[in-house]
């Protein structure tokens, strides 16, 4: 597809983005063309030992033309052709437009078809794309070295990553649109084991810019953490009165949004069906109080505020491209309110256009105080550090299963009293919005399993479910 | 066999990588690599009938990898222009010096021949992505149509990913090589809906390295039976929905290859990646509990237990002539007669571990490293990691009638395991409950549960080679940043003793 020659001029070769959106959409012969540029560098270090192993700083430029023919006569109909690649010139951007228009023209009408989103324009559509480099780390760094000392002397071994990424994405079409976001994502994390490899803690969150992450003081954390196993108890598996960490809950949470779609639930096939037919929009699933909602204003999750879409699928339309997006609230005082939506599913299920946002809140009405309100309160149960390896086994509860990783801690008469075996759990997060029974207030969390490279976005609170399911226990350390 | 393709020996690698690894060598690095990549994905997904997508990916870029002052570097970009070559050689080194600092055990490779200008091509007949998109679509519209003929089948869908992989590869030590890897997963998939509740049943066609020939062909012309399965598939789905939920409890396993190579990769596969053992995936995958102290001690699974790490096999999604180090690939055992044996190395694990490969007094990588795109480090990855069939061993029907209370399961749906590979979960598409050796009809809701050294030590018989299937998966996930990469395994139809099965509707607590 790509045939560019070293010779070529330079300032040809880095083209602005914006450029490659314009020339894109003037080189299109279909009949409305839609081009979605982004510009992501990153920067990241990673460690294991005490000492770092891999790095890097990446750049890429990723361009997608989609292609819309309107086909004639009464059938009618719209057919449409996806197309992506890396592209940092016009003349890459020119083979990709040709395959899109071709691959439109060759393809069958578009069941999600519609009319594309009109004449947005982003203030600062014309701004260049915003970079990250390795100076990301200048302070953290040195720190991380001094932290690697700390722990050789102290007999820890630390294993970690941190990461940085700037994706500016501009959106633009024959019909008007010209959209810019700039969206900064980064993350820590820090796993600390004992020299013999016996105990195994974690720390890890998210951040937009790194000023607000201390190597030192995330060395201190796990070391603290670590101090917890000194009394080691091995317990069975088991219901137990269990407090599950931001963490944790946003894990859950991404697992009951991205199982959301309303095109599913409406044809039978999810927790959120109504038998025999329908979805469980206005019914009451969760506990009252139960809040889960996203929106790309909030707080330090600022995400998009409209929809890209480089391809069409159950719960996203190339149609869509441009949409605006605002709050969305998913569950609303335990209420079911809505479900990931193209315009397409919402004329299938006859409910609002509510598509997928890139961050997710939990909050809970009567959630109040910190995760150590929570183990002051708790007489005897199980304080865990998050979780792992969560996949679905029965869709029809949302039955997840994984297990607990890092650290799990015994809690008597509300203090931590030593460090407990890990399990493996069954359990469905539809079914702890009902059986939880206390929440701290909701602070900004950094989703374990899905955080590193799927959603990063979340706040959610400290949960404590009574009863929690601990299927079996695991040997991990 | 196929040939490179032109459009891939047309672009400007040669004089990039020329370029960046002078510049690397002038700044007086003490290794440099250059690798240039284009992969190019296409998916088709189609649902009742109707293409809901059909979209082509292409990702185009490369990287310089250093080794300077001891410590990684690692630069990558898309802007194929000479002077971005010289900007990645410096942004290489200047990772390398920040990370020198924090470096207290000094990067070094194990020494590899030089392999000055090769070349090496997956075998397929016909590269996928050269088929029209319509001619895709219309045997996945055809799929869901006739999957919806079945009375039980409410919903159909239908997805083709198809992947084109183009690499090359250049090194200061003078090794220059140049490869294509074509790979295809096609599947489908029937849902249905009974009073209260509904399930699905899917496609155990596995992922291979193969062209298009793997869906007009027959199972003997390295095709695969699509008009037996899609026939079969309403009436198991059917079957499925009106089947009895299973009672929770111990049971004998006969296990297929479309279930059992699952377990294979999360239980063996990730459990002997070196770089796992010795915690350099400790803050993300995770560890192992087969760490190297216990090399040739340790009882992984019964006698009749061997397994083998393999890059080299025919069809293999691992399968590569060279890795991302420059490392002409290889098999070698991992398992055998249940004693761990081996471990998946790179090149500098193959150093540090000599005793792990030793090849004329030092040691050699077992080219297991691989990077998913320019833009990623490479890493050690899995290489098609199969348990081996009993060249005397019994069928599949044999297996079954050696059991008197126990399930046959096919299909893989569901999988966890955890951050050391001890406790793993597993469901499968279908479940039979076995009687007197034979079987009776599917149960529902059924999810085994084990301990990986228990299940294999639990395995009291492997199948003949009849029995033994290539299967495996696109989406093996490892690595921060993470990777994807795409690996198959290989085994026969097995029989184990004593396994604790889960009723999930128990676990849901419903």
């Amino acid at each position: 597809m790509t045939t560019l020659d070293p010779a070529l001029d330079h300032a040809e070769v880095r083209a602005t983005p914006q450029t490659l959106v314009d020339h894109a959409v003037a080189m299109s012969t279909a009949d409305d063309a839609i081009v979605i540029v982004r510009d992501k560098t990153s920067a990241n270090l990673r460690w294991a030992n005490n000492t770092l192993t891999t790095n890097g700083v990446m750049h890429a430029i990723d361009v997608t033309v989609i292609s819309f023919i309107r086909l004639p006569g009464a059938e009618g109909g719209v057919c449409t052709g996806s197309v992506s690649g890396s592209a940092s010139s016009q003349s890459q951007v020119d083979e990709l437009v040709r395959a899109a228009d071709a691959a439109a023209r060759a393809a069958s009408p578009a069941e999600d078809a519609g009319e594309l989103i009109r004449d947005r324009v982003s203030p600062d559509f014309d701004d260049a794309a915003v970079p990250t480099d390795i100076h990301v780390y200048d302070a953290f760094a040195p720190a991380l070295g001094e932290a690697f000392g700390r722990s050789t002397a102290q007999g820890r071994v630390l294993y970690g990553f941190v990461n940085h990424e700037l994706a500016t994405t501009y959106l633009g079409s024959t019909t008007g649109l010209r959209l810019r976001h700039v969206q900064p994502t980064g993350h820590y994390a820090c796993t600390a084991k004992t020299a013999d490899l016996s105990q195994s803690a974690w720390v890890g969150g998210a951040t937009r810019d790194f000023t607000d992450v201390d190597a030192l003081a995330m060395e201190q954390t796990v070391a603290k953490r670590l101090g917890w196993g000194t009394r080691r108890v091995d317990l069975p598996a088991g219901r137990y009165d269990t407090i599950l960490p931001p963490t944790a809950v946003a894990d859950l949470m991404i697992d009951a949004y991205w199982y959301a779609g309303a095109r599913v639930a409406w044809e039978g096939q999810s927790v959120y069906s109504r038998r025999p037919t329908g979805t469980r929009i206005g019914e009451t699933i969760t506990a009252p109080g139960v809040n889960l909602y996203s929106d790309p204003t909030y707080h330090q999750l600022g995400c998009a505020p409209f929809v890209v879409a480089a391809a069409s699928g159950n719960e996203s339309s190339v149609f869509d491209n441009g949409l605006p997006l605002g709050r969305t609230d998913w569950i609303r005082d335990g209420e079911l309110t809505a479900l990931l939506q193209t315009r397409h599913s919402a004329v299938m299920t006859s409910q609002p256009v509510t598509p997928m946002v890139d961050n997710l809140v939990l909050d809970i009405d009567s959630g109040a105080g910190t995760i150590d309100d929570l183990v002051a309160g708790t007489e005897r149960g199980l304080l865990l550090t998050c979780l792992w390896y969560i996949r679905e086994v029965d869709p029809q509860s949302l039955l997840l299963t994984g297990l607990t990783r890092d650290g799990v801690y015994l809690v008597e008469g509300g203090e931590i009293t030593g460090l407990v075996n890990n399990f493996r759990f069954n359990e469905s997060p539809v079914d702890l919005l009902r059986r939880f029974s206390h929440a701290s207030a909701t602070m900004p969390s950094f989703s374990r399993e899905w955080g590193d490279d799927y959603f990063s976005r979340t706040a959610t609170p400290a949960l404590r479910v009574p009863d929690f399911n601990m299927s079996s226990v695991s040997q991990a350390m | 066999m196929s040939g490179l393709d032109p459009t891939f020996t047309s672009l400007p690698y040669r004089k990039l990588g020329d370029v960046a690894l002078a510049r690397a060598k002038e700044l007086g690095v003490s290794h440099a690599d250059f690798r240039f990549e284009r992969v190019r994905y296409q998916n088709l997904s189609v649902r009742d009938g109707v293409l809901q997508n059909a979209s082509d990916t292409e990702d185009l870029g490369f990287a310089v990898r250093v080794i300077h002052r001891g410590a990684w570097g690692f630069a990558s970009g898309v802007v194929l222009h000479p002077d971005e070559a010289v900007r990645l050689a410096d942004s290489a080194v200047a990772v390398a010096r920040v990370a020198a600092d924090m470096t207290s055990t000094p990067v070094e490779l194990a020494p590899e021949p030089t392999y000055a200008d090769v070349t090496w091509v997956s075998t397929y007949d016909i590269n996928p992505l050269e088929v029209p998109v319509a001619e895709k679509a219309a045997v996945l519209v055809d799929w869901t149509n006739r999957l919806r003929t079945g009375a039980a089948v409410d919903h159909a869908s239908a997805y083709l990913r198809q992947v084109q992989e183009n690499k090359y590869y250049a090194d200061l030590a003078g090794t220059r090589t140049t490869q294509q890897r074509v790979r295809l997963q096609p599947g489908f998939e029937a849902m249905g809906a009974g009073a209260d509740t509904f399930d699905s049943m899917a496609s155990i066609a596995p992922p291979v390295g193969r062209g298009w020939e793997y869906l007009l062909n027959g199972p003997e012309d390295g095709g695969y039976d699509w008009d037996q399965e899609l026939d079969e598939v309403p009436e198991l789905l059917a079957e499925k929905l009106k089947a009895p939920s299973v009672e929770a409890g111990t049971y004998d396993l006969v296990i297929h290859p479309s279930n059992l190579w699952l377990t294979i990769h999360e239980s063996i596969g990730h459990a002997t990646e070196l770089d796992r053992a010795l915690g350099y995936e400790a803050n993300y995958a995770g560890t192992s509990f087969a760490t190297i102290d216990l090399l040739n001690t340790l009882q992984y699974g019964s006698p009749i237990m061997n397994v083998t790490g393999d890059r080299t096999v025919e069809h293999g999604l691992a399968t590569v002539g060279y890795d991302d180090e420059g490392v002409q690939t290889q098999r070698w055992d991992i398992v055998r007669d249940g004693v761990l044996v081996g471990y998946q190395l790179d090149r500098p694990m193959g150093q540090m571990r000599p005793e792990l490969n030793p090849v004329d007094g030092h040691g050699r990588s077992n080219g297991c490293a691989y990077a998913d795109s320019s833009g990623h480090i490479p890493i050690q990855r899995m290489a098609n990691v199969s348990l081996q069939p009993d060249p005397q061993g019994p069928s599949t029907v044999e297996l079954i009638g050696r059991v008197e209370r126990g399930l046959y399961v096919v299909g893989d749906k569901s999988w966890s395991i955890d951050m050391q590979r001890f406790n793993f979960q597993f469901t499968g598409q279908r479940f039979y409950t076995i009687t007197d050796g034979e079987l009776v009809g599917q149960v529902r809701d059924a999810a085994y549960q084990a301990t990986t050294t228990d299940f294999w030590n639990s395995m009291e018989a492997v199948g003949g080679p009849d029995t033994w299937i290539l299967g495996g998966a696109f989406n093996c996930g490892k690595a921060q940043p993470g990777q994807v990469a795409a690996v198959s395994h290989g085994c026969p139809t097995s029989l184990f003793r004593g396994v604790r099965i889960l009723n999930t509707l128990d676990e849901a607590g419903h």
